[in-house]
Formats: C-alpha cells, structure tokens, sequence
C-alpha cells in the first residue's frame, strides 16, 4: 500500500519541492500550509509519516507536534522536521516534543527520500 | 572528577593496566621465554583496547590493537619475545598513555612511528595495516532505545532492517527488562538487542543508522576482530578485569536455533558503574563444551532424584496444611524448580544417536563382504538424542538386528536380479523423537519374512496350534521367540535363533517396545520404540489394598469405573467390553493377594503396548506422579510383575508394576479363555 505523507510548511516552495520528490518515490502526499491546517488533516485522516516546518505562522511546529502526541490516535506516527545545522537547540526541542527524526535544510530530493524511507522502513 | 564519570573512571583503570603491562614487559625483559608474564601484558593491551572503544578512545583502542595484534604473534610463539620487541611496546605504551591522558588529539604520526618500528621488530611478520577498517571482520552492537522512542514514532525493527542491509546480522533480543504485564506499558520498548554485525562495516554507517536516537539510547560498539577468536577463550580465565570484544564460535559449527541466546546478563545495563564495567563482559559461552566425566552426571541425575522426591513430600506436607498461603507458594516454585531441573539434567545426559549409527557403516561393510552381498546402509535422524545409557544399551540390539536385515534380509545380488530389484540391497537406520519416546527403524528392501516358514516354524515349536487363529502381528511376534530362526542354514553371523529374544528382552528392560512389519518380497522394517530416559517417568500412582502401586503414565490408555454390575458380571470370566472390543482384565486386589475388602468404586485402568490392550482393576486411582526410578534389591529383583520402586512424598514405597508382564498375563488370560471356549 501507498504510505501517505503529511507536509506542513508555510513555504509554497518547500512544499513543491518535498511533494516532487516524494511522488516520484512513489508515496502519497497531502499537504499544510501551518501547524493549525497541519493538525486539523493530520487527526483528519491516519498518515503514515508528517514532515514539518519548525517556523511558521499560526501555530509553530513544535506546538504542533506536541499537540499530535497529546493524541493516542498519534502514538508512534513518525514526524520528521526540517531544521538548519545552527538550529541545534531548536532541535533538542522538537525531539524532546516528540519528533522522530529531521532533515537538515538544504536538502536534495535523494538526502528527502533517504530519510523517509529509513523511517518508514520502506 | 565526579564518581559516576564513567570516562574519569576508564582513565584511572587504564593507568592501572597500563602499569601492570609495563612491569610485565620489564619482567620479560629478563626472562624472554616466560609464557604467563606474556600472557599477563597481552591481557593487559586487550583490556586497554576493549574499553578504550567502549568509552572513545578510538586512536587509543586502534592503536592498541596493533600492538596486541602483533604482542598475541608473540603469544602464540609465531615470533619469539626480543629485547628490541619489548622496547618498542614500551614506547608504544608512553604512546597510549598520552592518548589516555590526552586531550583527544590522535597524535597519529607518533603513533604511526611507533607501529613502523613495531613492524621492524616483528622482522618480517605482515605489517599491521595501520586503517583499522579492513583488519576488522565486524562489530558488536548493544542497543537498547529509550522507552518512548516507539511513541515518537521510532521503529525498532526498521532500525535493526536497516542494520540488516549493510552486513550479516545475529540479532539477540534482551528481554531481563521487560516488566510484568501488570507494569507493562504497551507503547515503550523495553527490549535491548545484541547485533552481531559481520562484514567490512564503517563504524559512521552503523551510527549512521541511530542517528536519530543516538543522544538518548544507550548503544555500544564494538570491533571483533579475527585475531580475538582465541583469546576469547583466554578470556574466561583471566584474573584481571577483561574487556574482551568476543567473538562468538564460527556460524558453521551449530545452527542458531540450537544456541543457547547467548544473552549476558551480567552486562551492566548503563555506563554508570565504571568499575563494574569490565568485569563479566567476557566471552559469550556459546559453542564452549565441557567434558564431564559420565559418573559425574549419574550422581547429579540421583541428587535430582532425591529432590524431586523430597519436592512432592513438600507438595503433599503444603496440599495438607491448606491454610498456609506462603507454604503453598514456596511448593509450588519449587516444584516448578524441581521439574525444570529434572529437564535440564536429563538433556546434559543425551547424546545423539550419531554415536551409535556411526559403528555400523563398519559392519554393514564387514557383513557385504562376508556374504557376497551388495549393500548400502544410509541414516537419518543421527542427531536424534537419547540417554546416554539407553544408547549403551541399544548398540546389542541393533547389532543384531541390522545383521539380520543384512544376512537373512537382503538376497544374493542374482536373486535380486530375478525379482527385478537394483543390485544393491539397502538398509536404511533412521531415528526420529516421538514425544518421550525414540523411534529406530531399520528398514530393509529383502525379500521381508515368509509368514507360512513362520508359522511352520512356530507350529513345529509348539507355540500355536495348528489352524489357530493369529494376528499377523502375533505371527511377526513369533521370530522373537527364544530358539527361533526361519533361516534354512546357520551362517557365522545369524541364524542360530539366538539375538532376537535377546533384541526383545533387551528393548523390555529398556522400557521399550519392538514392532515388526513385512511385505514379502518387499523387505522388512522393525521399529523400536524406547523412552528417552531411563530413571524418572511419569506415572499414574494407584492403590491396591493398602498398597500403592505406579504405572507408567505412557502406558495408560483410559481409566475407566467398573461398576458394581458389571463387575459381578464378569466375575470369573475378567472381561470387559470396550468400544465393542473385549478387553481382557486382571485384578490386581487378587494378584496381590490384598485381604482387604474392596472399594465400592473399583477403577479399570487401561493400558497398551502396542496393539495389545489390557485393563488393571485397582482401588483408587490417587493421581499422576513423577516417578524416581529405584531398582528393586537383588533379592527381589527377579519378582517380574514389578520394574521397580519408588519413593512417595510421604516417606511411603510404591512399586512400579512391569506393564509388559502384565499384558502378557492379560493375554495368557486371553488365551486360556478362547481355549476353554
């Protein structure tokens, strides 16, 4: 079955690029534009994966992944999140909220689709 | 410098064997040829190496690896200990002291110095490669994730599938801190996993793997190297704290699934306790052996004995003081001990059948030439276990038999020929389990037994009458008769009528039962059936009067209740009808002689060897019980009703009724009854 992922970010052209690499790996791709839209689609539907944003307006990421947490529904559903190399602390943050994993920004669509599917494991 | 700081820890540790090397290699500096200060300074750098990679010191553990490597050539008297060698290691060793003290710089060139001049040393011994990636064969992983690493989406068998694609893995779960079920929380993983990875593996891939866990899981790595496949033995007795990264014994040597998991518990499970950290890691015992003199386990087999009886007299003392809640407990662990212990000892005794079988490719070969014959003997089943001295005993037996299968079994090559069969006979020796039970067969493609020469022959002897009705399994019976051979000429090797009857006694004594089956023309089989072990059984544990009696429990078909009516019925002629089959029964209250008055509830025990079935009328039937096997003293030892005694839990003796005796009385009942009808 196709896994279906879940891409929040508030940067149009983030998204595009995260979405082309990722149907052309062969996964399903819902998009968000902020961590509000991000949580309403996330408990909307069961995805296999999110990958979101840290920094966005209307809810930040982090808030956001702690908020998917609170939900049983979300107990083990990887969420990566795309951060800088300077944001170290940021990240011990989202990992202490509950983030499975990130992706250093700039990221190529191979380093993408690696991680994704190391996580998922397929 | 905090106490629980595992690295301050490591470092102090590391000053102490590096002492103890240096005046090991001072000491040798006088006596060259001195194998235990050896042994001592390679011990020594093995130490550094192993924990030198377990907490970072990754220039120092590669570093010192080179010098192991090349101080263990030393060991194994591949290049003698020379003056030159000594003082090139104790420049090595000022070397590893900087990198122990040293503020993480690899001092690389310095070392690179040192390991040419190793080499020198060596004198032409191969150089050790100073990358350290190609010298190491593997890794050796302990990981255990932080608890909520599956709720943040983390999978664990991702992680080890993905450990999977860069080599050959052995992955070992450790399960000691799995809660009980009341305590477990069903979304933390509180597995632990032991992965042996094998293959050309940069340590950053592996990491590589975690790397999202890293920070909060505790994972150790560590090289296994092909130099350490002996020193891993070393390891067990050395004296000093031995960090040794072990090698495990080579894949080929046992399948997996019959390792034991090579599981060390001993393990600490984190870092913090720095001093214990070396200790008890040493070589997983998997693969070790160790030869026990065969007296030694039959005194271990009684002790066991012993304790299973003592551990029911604890059972019935606790059943009867009901109120005593603790006492209760305390019986049944160790009970559940007991019987756990019964087990383990009863495996050290088995030895597999290979043992055995191995001898008679000789004989068949032996026999093939003596006769002119053609033969091929094949085996199956050789790791088959039995007791080691149920197998002692069966080699006469099957001597026998598989020169029966090659002398009267198999034809001369041109009768072969005639009948339209290959040249070659074949017998084939297969064991297999069967529950407690060994099965052996051996399978011949003969002509197989001519049940009128049996018959003639059994007749002749006056076994049966003529024109009496036989089961061909009763006729097949015959040939174990003592005296009794169908062969038309006695050959050297069989034929004399003397080896079956002993065959069958032998397998009886052994508790076994022993089945022929024959087409003729087509060949042979006899099967022989014997319980795994010879000194506990199973029984059903009976009353008789006032007399408890055991049955072996594998024997027993059904207990059923002789009713009042039918049991006035019967009287005088012992049969009961069951399942439109007549069973004949024996009364034991009479057999016995018991004087006492009979139970209104008497019960009918059904047992069978074989096909045959017979019933034993006893008072009671208590339960089943675990069955230490005494023999009967010598006095007593020829009362054939009886196979044995055993200690009750109350201090009682119960007697082992001999199943086989009684189904042959059952018969003999049988067949004085058919003949008065």
């Amino acid at each position: 079955m196709t896994a279906s992922i879940l891409i929040v970010d508030d940067s149009n052209s983030v998204r595009m690029a995260i979405r082309m690499a990722l149907t052309g790996a062969g996964y399903a791709v819902t998009e968000a534009a902020d961590g509000a839209q991000g949580l309403s689609k996330a408990n909307g539907s069961r995805f296999d994966m999110i990958i979101t944003d840290l920094n966005m307006p209307n809810m930040d990421g982090l808030s956001m992944i702690r908020a998917l947490r609170k939900n049983p529904a979300q107990c083990g559903t990887p969420i990566l999140f795309l951060t800088t190399e300077s944001e170290d602390a940021m990240k011990q943050q989202a990992k202490a909220a509950g983030a499975t994993g990130w992706l250093v920004k700039p990221f190529v669509p191979e380093q993408l689709t690696k991680v994704v599917r190391k996580v998922l494991g397929r | 410098m905090s106490e629980t700081d595992p690295v301050a820890a490591f470092r102090v540790e590391a000053g102490e064997v590096l002492e103890q090397v240096e005046q090991g290699l001072l000491d040798l500096g006088h006596r060259l040829d001195d194998h235990d200060l050896i042994d001592a300074v390679f011990r020594g750098l093995h130490t550094l190496k192993g924990s030198g990679a377990m907490f970072g010191f990754d220039a120092l553990a590669s570093f010192t690896h080179h010098c192991e490597t090349a101080f263990d050539r030393v060991r194994k008297n591949l290049t003698p200990a020379t003056p030159q060698l000594i003082a090139v290691i104790l420049s090595a060793q000022d070397h590893m002291r900087a990198l122990i003290d040293g503020d993480g710089t690899e001092r690389k060139a310095e070392g690179d110095a040192i390991l040419a001049k190793l080499q020198a040393a060596l004198d032409g011994a191969p150089a050790p490669t100073p990358a350290p990636a190609p010298a190491e064969q593997g890794w050796r992983l302990s990981l255990r994730l932080p608890p909520e690493a599956m709720q943040n989406g983390i999978n664990p068998l991702t992680l080890l599938d993905e450990l999977r694609t860069l080599g050959d893995c052995r992955v070992v779960a450790r399960t000691e801190q799995v809660p009980l079920l009341g305590d477990l929380v069903p979304t933390h993983c509180m597995i632990g996993w032991d992965v042996e990875l094998r293959g050309a593996v940069a340590k950053a891939d592996i990491e590589d793997v975690f790397i999202f866990v890293m920070d909060d899981m505790d994972l150790q790595i560590e090289q296994i190297g092909p130099a350490l496949c002996d020193d891993a033995r070393n390891a067990a007795a050395a004296p000093a704290p031995f960090a040794s990264p072990s090698p495990s014994a080579s894949p080929s040597a046992t399948t997996p699934a019959s390792l034991p998991a090579p599981i060390d518990d001993s393990r600490p499970a984190n870092a913090q306790e720095p001093a214990a950290a070396p200790n008890g890691r040493g070589a997983p015992k998997t693969g070790e052996s160790v030869r026990v003199p065969a007296e030694r386990l039959d005194l271990l087999m009684d002790r066991v004995g012993e304790l299973v009886i003592v551990q029911s007299r604890l059972s019935q003392l606790a059943h009867s003081s009901a109120a005593d809640v603790a006492l209760h407990s305390i019986s049944e662990e160790i009970e559940r001990l007991a019987s756990e212990l019964r087990d383990t000892v009863m495996v050290l005794r088995m030895v597999p059948v290979a043992t055995l079988f191995g001898r008679f490719r000789r004989l068949v070969h032996d026999i093939a030439r003596d006769t002119g014959k053609t033969i091929e003997l094949s085996t199956d089943g050789e790791t088959t276990e039995v007791d080691k001295t149920v197998i002692e005993r069966l080699a006469d037996p099957l001597i026998h038999l598989i020169r029966n299968a090659c002398d009267h079994g198999v034809e001369h090559p041109e009768q072969r020929l005639a009948a339209g069969k290959p040249v070659a006979g074949h017998v084939r020796l297969s064991a297999r389990q069967e529950g407690g039970e060994v099965v052996i067969t051996i399978r011949d493609d003969g002509h197989g037994i001519d049940r009128d020469r049996v018959r003639a022959k059994a007749e002749s002897h006056g076994l049966i009458q003529p024109a009496q009705v036989v089961s061909d399994q009763e006729l097949l019976q015959m040939i174990f008769h003592p005296g009794f051979s169908t062969a038309p000429q006695i050959t050297s090797l069989s034929g004399r009528g003397v080896g079956m009857d002993v065959v069958k006694r032998t397998i009886e004594s052994l508790r076994g039962t022993i089945d022929v089956e024959s087409v003729l023309g087509q060949g042979s089989t006899v099967s022989l059936r014997i319980p795994l072990t010879l000194a506990i059984i199973d029984g059903l544990l009976i009353r008789v009067g006032d007399g408890r009696y055991v049955i072996p429990l594998g024997v027993v078909e059904e207990c059923i209740e002789l009713s009042l009516e039918e049991d006035l019925r019967s009287r005088g002629r012992s049969f009961i009808t069951l399942r439109d089959r007549l069973v004949p029964f024996v009364r034991l209250r009479e057999m016995f002689v018991t004087g006492t008055k009979p139970s209104v509830h008497q019960k009918i025990v059904i047992i069978a060897t074989g096909t045959e079935r017979v019933g034993l009328v006893v008072d009671q039937i208590i339960g089943s019980h675990q069955t230490v096997i005494k023999p009967m003293s010598p006095v007593h030892c020829n009362v054939p009703t009886f196979a044995g005694a055993t200690i009750l839990g109350d201090g009682g003796v119960a007697l082992i009724l001999d199943v086989v005796q009684l189904v042959a009385l059952g018969q003999h009942q049988e067949e004085r009854l058919r003949a008065v009808a």
